[in-house]
């Protein structure tokens, strides 16, 4: 276990050196420089703007110190917004998008567990082929039709909710759930799947034969190995959310990360982009670092095999 | 045939296959039932709703919105089939490859796919957009660049399921090289399971491409997409809702119909494998 959770910890760390410099080489070598687009500038002002930002350092001198600032946790400055960092634009963005994603995390567990334990539990039943009726209408419907359907109705139509923005918690509503939906669906789908599977091995039929009541059976035999597919969904959903959250957050224009990464991509902010990636690589990361933690957990012939 | 038959057996997957059939004949013939073109601006007829004039009303520089409709399901529909054709390209044989040599050749090549898989493939396609600018082909390419992956992923597991069958070894003591190997017996026999898997990407392809559109980082005017419609239509919502509407429902039912069959033919192959 330990090893394996080591063997993993080490890819994790190679796989965030690469991330991080390919992306950097990758931005240096984009063509046109950050200060482009603006008015023509004379030789020596662009020099000095140059030399304020260290882009006239060799690039290995350059990348050298991007890497110290990053331990330190600096991202550099902004290339198109002047006086800011990158560390405080991410730091003013970052608690916005941890709570729309945490909402949405909690809130897809919440409804998608209970519902999936339900429909394996009752193979055929109604709710069963609801749920994979709904996990395929959240398949198709994609966040970019579904978000701005649910602005225009909650807001413009009924006027429950504001349309956009982050001033209060009721802000925060429609964003969550838009962002949950497809979540919980796949949460209900993998869960129900899951259950059914399990409900078939010999080690239930003897839990149940010693007469254990059906509430214990799932909790104690059912749930431990049901569970393990949602659990290897853990990673992908880490990446699902950020770009769910990447779309939520333009929808209904909450000033996350998301926003940045994206408004950033379009005005060609390097640094922005470079600082939000690295960002988002190493939580994508340490969600599977997480993932690989609870496998070991719950499944022990996973702790034998490595 | 019997394949075939199976499959539309069950009503939704007919009702799937009709859908299908439908969208890609009115995307491709649609433009010619209608009277309006793609380019074309009705100065008296702004953000104007259904009618049998305009059957999806019009946008708000008044061209007609169901033969912008058709062309960006076009366009959907060019770009996943494109991309799929990368994709294939290189995921058989990076996997292919990695499966049947094993080894550090087979560790460090499925270790590439492993890293990148660790990353969205939104951000990547951003990343990419970010450094060579916005342009069509470079989606293409962003998007096959992350399509392959799953690919990669299941010819190598077929690989490893066909690398010690008999034929493979007596080819192999005969003398083949992995070459000769790979387009006589493994392609041919991988190629089945990945043809039933590209038809489950094709759909996710049309998603990813309509999602960047939608973020203003793919398709541009004056070409279009349905990414590109929905996020027009998402601007005047509280006006004119049928210019979300329409391509939004458009978007949906292709996907969903495309998902749908997928599943179906999937279901079906691996039911028939064990029969």
């Amino acid at each position: 276990m330990t090893q394996f959770l080591l063997k993993r910890l080490l890819f994790s760390s190679v796989t965030f050196f690469v991330i991080v410099t390919a992306v950097f080489f990758l931005l240096r070598a984009a063509p046109g420089g950050p200060f482009d687009g603006e008015r023509q500038l004379t030789p020596e002002i662009e020099a000095n703007l140059k030399a304020a930002y260290n882009l006239d350092d060799p690039l290995i001198v350059q990348y050298g110190s991007y890497w110290m600032g990053l331990v330190k946790g600096d991202l550099g400055p902004s290339f198109k917004q002047k006086d800011f960092r990158v560390s405080d634009l991410i730091a003013a963005g970052l608690p916005i998008s941890v709570v729309l994603g945490t909402g949405a995390f909690l809130l897809a567990l919440a409804i998608g567990l209970p519902i999936g334990i339900f429909a394996g539990m009752h193979p055929q039943s109604l709710l069963d082929d609801a749920v994979m009726a709904l996990n395929n209408f959240n398949l198709s419907v994609p966040s970019i039709v579904a978000a701005p359907v649910m602005v225009l109705i909650f807001s413009v139509l009924l006027g429950l909710f504001p349309a956009g923005g982050a001033d209060s918690s009721l802000h925060y509503v429609l964003p969550v759930i838009a962002l949950a939906m497809p979540f919980s669906a796949s949460v209900a789908r993998l869960v129900r799947g899951g259950v059914r599977d399990v409900l078939v091995e010999p080690h239930i039929k003897t839990a149940r034969s010693k007469g254990l009541s059906n509430s214990r059976v799932v909790v104690r035999h059912v749930l431990p190995i049901a569970l393990i597919p949602l659990v290897s969904y853990l990673a992908p959903a880490a990446a699902a959310l950020l770009t769910g959250s990447v779309v939520v957050e333009t929808v209904f224009d909450l000033p996350g990360i998301g926003r940045y990464f994206v408004d950033g991509a379009i005005n060609r902010d390097y640094t922005l982009v470079m600082g939000v990636t690295v960002v988002y690589s190493f939580a994508i990361l340490m969600f599977n670092l997480l993932a690989d933690l609870c496998y070991g957990l719950l499944d022990p012939r996973i702790r034998v095999v490595d | 045939m019997a394949f075939w038959r199976e499959i539309f057996s069950s009503i939704t997957a007919l009702v799937a296959g009709a859908f299908i059939a439908l969208l890609l004949a009115v995307s491709l013939f649609g433009p010619l039932l209608s009277p309006h073109d793609l380019e074309t601006m009705n100065w008296d007829r702004i953000g104007e709703g259904p009618s049998l004039v305009h059957w999806f009303g019009t946008d708000e520089v008044g061209r007609d919105l169901f033969v912008r409709t058709m062309e960006g399901l076009r366009v959907s529909i060019t770009i996943a089939l494109i991309t799929t054709a990368v994709a294939l390209s290189i995921g058989i044989p990076w996997g292919a490859v990695a499966g049947l040599s094993g080894g550090y050749t087979e560790q460090i090549m499925m270790r590439i796919v492993d890293a990148i898989y660790c990353i969205p493939g939104l951000l990547i396609i951003i990343l990419l957009v970010v450094v060579f600018g916005r342009n069509q082909y470079l989606l293409f390419a962003g998007i096959g660049a992350i399509a392959w992956l799953d690919i990669a992923r299941i010819v190598r597991g077929q690989t490893l399921q066909l690398k010690d069958a008999l034929y493979i070894s007596s080819a192999r003591a005969l003398g083949a090289n992995t070459f000769y190997l790979l387009r006589k017996h493994v392609i041919p026999n991988v190629i089945g399971p990945i043809v039933i898997f590209s038809t489950l990407m094709v759909p996710n392809v049309i998603l990813m491409e309509s999602t960047i559109s939608f973020l203003g980082l793919g398709i541009q005017e004056p070409d279009t997409s349905l990414g590109v419609l929905v996020s027009d239509g998402t601007q005047v919502m509280e006006s004119a809702p049928w210019q979300l509407l329409f391509p939004g429902v458009v978007l949906a039912l292709m996907v969903w119909s495309l998902n749908t069959l997928g599943d179906r033919m999937r279901m079906t192959s691996q039911t028939s494998q064990v029969a």
